[in-house]
């Protein structure tokens, strides 16, 4: 084992590390907003609104993200109403155009997690709020959502792991992120099993730490579903 | 060109490229979901077993090649196959380079991702065995090999069809990242494609179309199966008989 060449190669891939983290952030934010709105219209009970949402989520779950990311970069470009608009200095750019692709794919795998957790929420818990006379946005805020959104956290810890590790297809529009400075070093140096070791340590990292994250999260939201111990209240 | 001329089969048209890279695109999924249920199997019965070493290389295994991005898989077993090779090469006394061929470079690694997640599901289905039955063989004096052709091979396949089906859109969907081998599947066709003729999004949309179609339709053969491997266990027969 040449220690030197590890620890250099480690260096430079923790260097693209910011970028891999603003991918992922980003996109989990803006796909994560967008789920919403998906999970909305979907259970709208409005024919037109569900349909759409369907058709969404059909098309960006049936479809490899990397087609997705290319029509997105490619694409988009080629229409003169696009280049010639106000979006294209954003557009334009690869970093904007792998956060939009990845926020618009993971949206439709979020909303389908997002629906099921609502479909989880006991009806006569619905029922008990609406006899009591809440309705509209406080029942969602109050009932449907926390209850739905404690369901929804295991799967959803799940698809937050897939997408830090579809931030790496981001490298194939120009993104230098850490699988594409893996992928570079790889080229130059030929040594590919040295360098796939130091950036799958980075990958594996990266996820223990949001496995670990989501877990405190889903245990802080058990709080009233944990035995009363008495000694452990505040 | 009109769209009839692009998308084409004869002549200058791109129909008949895009038709034959999208059964390249089911070959590798098919191969690798193979290559998968060689290495499921295994990694399951290693997870399975009582002995700590191997459960531990099983652990290992399903953790890494789930955790780290298919991409880089593909890279590793890509260029690490190839200089693999050209070492084996060398040492036959060949000093050139030889190249791992696209092909099984990309049905290798999806093949081995698949695997981490096909090990998964048919843990999942070994435990859905009712352990009374596996009690039950045991009494009769069953011995091992037989027990797992009769009872444990039979169930595990029937629980395991619809994370099977999950498996293969899985795989299906990585396959296109084989594209960065080289292989002309669908994506890299569609890439082809739109890059001689200037019309990216015209050849994108109809390659994720076209991807589109495989999804569903592969759906419902993994229902169709479901339901005919579940014939024998549906409420009619059990409440009717």
């Amino acid at each position: 084992m040449d220690f030197a060449f590890l620890s250099s190669t480690m260096v430079t891939l923790i260097r693209a590390l910011p970028t891999t983290l603003v991918l992922f952030s980003l996109s989990i934010l803006f796909g994560g907003m967008l789920a919403l709105l998906i999970t909305a219209m979907r259970v709208s009970g409005i024919r037109l609104l569900s349909g759409f949402a369907r058709a969404y989520i059909f098309v960006f779950r049936g479809s490899p993200l990397l087609i997705q990311m290319f029509l997105v970069f490619y694409g988009l470009g080629q229409f003169g109403v696009i280049r010639y608009s106000f979006l294209w200095p954003f557009l334009r750019e690869p970093m904007v155009c792998a956060v939009l692709s990845l926020a618009l794919c993971t949206a439709g795998y979020t909303a389908e997690i997002f629906r099921g957790g609502i479909r989880a929420v006991p009806a006569k818990e619905i029922e008990a709020a609406r006899s009591v006379g809440m309705s509209g946005f406080l029942l969602v805020r109050r009932i449907i959502a926390p209850i739905a959104f404690r369901h929804a956290l295991p799967a959803y810890s799940t698809e937050i792991v897939l997408m830090m590790k579809s931030t790496a297809l981001a490298s194939l529009v120009t993104v230098w992120e850490v699988t594409g400075v893996a992928q570079r070093l790889i080229s130059q140096t030929y040594r590919t099993m040295e360098v796939f070791l130091c950036a799958a340590l980075i990958y594996l990292v990266l996820n223990f730490l949001i496995l670990q994250a989501m877990n405190l999260l889903e245990y802080s939201l058990s709080r009233h579903r944990r035995p009363f111990a008495p000694g452990l209240r505040a | 060109m009109t769209l009839f001329e692009l998308l084409g089969l004869g002549g200058k048209g791109w129909g008949a490229f895009l038709l034959l890279a999208t059964a390249t695109t089911l070959a590798v999924t098919a191969t690798a979901l193979a290559i998968g249920a060689v290495a499921g199997a295994a990694i399951a019965a290693a997870k399975l077993s009582g002995s700590v070493p191997l459960r531990l290389i099983g652990h290992v295994y399903t953790t890494v090649f789930r955790g780290v991005p298919e991409l880089l898989i593909i890279y590793l077993i890509y260029f690490g196959g190839s200089s693999g090779l050209t070492a084996v090469g060398r040492w036959l006394g060949y000093d050139g380079f030889l190249g791992l061929p696209s092909f099984a470079a990309g049905a290798l690694a999806v093949g081995i991702i698949s695997g981490a997640y096909q090990a998964e599901v048919f843990r999942g289905a070994f435990h859905a065995i009712p352990r009374g039955e596996l009690e039950a063989a045991m009494a009769i004096g069953m011995p091992r090999r037989l027990r797992f052709r009769r009872i444990i091979v039979p169930q595990v396949l029937r629980f395991a069809i619809p994370g099977l089906g999950n498996v293969w859109q899985l795989s299906l969907k990585d396959s296109a990242l084989v594209s960065v081998t080289g292989l002309v599947e669908l994506m890299r066709a569609s890439q082809i494609a739109s890059g001689s003729t200037r019309q990216y999004f015209l050849f994108y949309i109809v390659g994720g179309a076209l991807y589109l179609i495989l999804t569903s339709l592969s759906d419902r053969v993994f229902n169709t199966a479901e339901r005919r491997a579940n014939r024998s266990m549906s409420a009619s027969t059990i409440g009717g008989a």
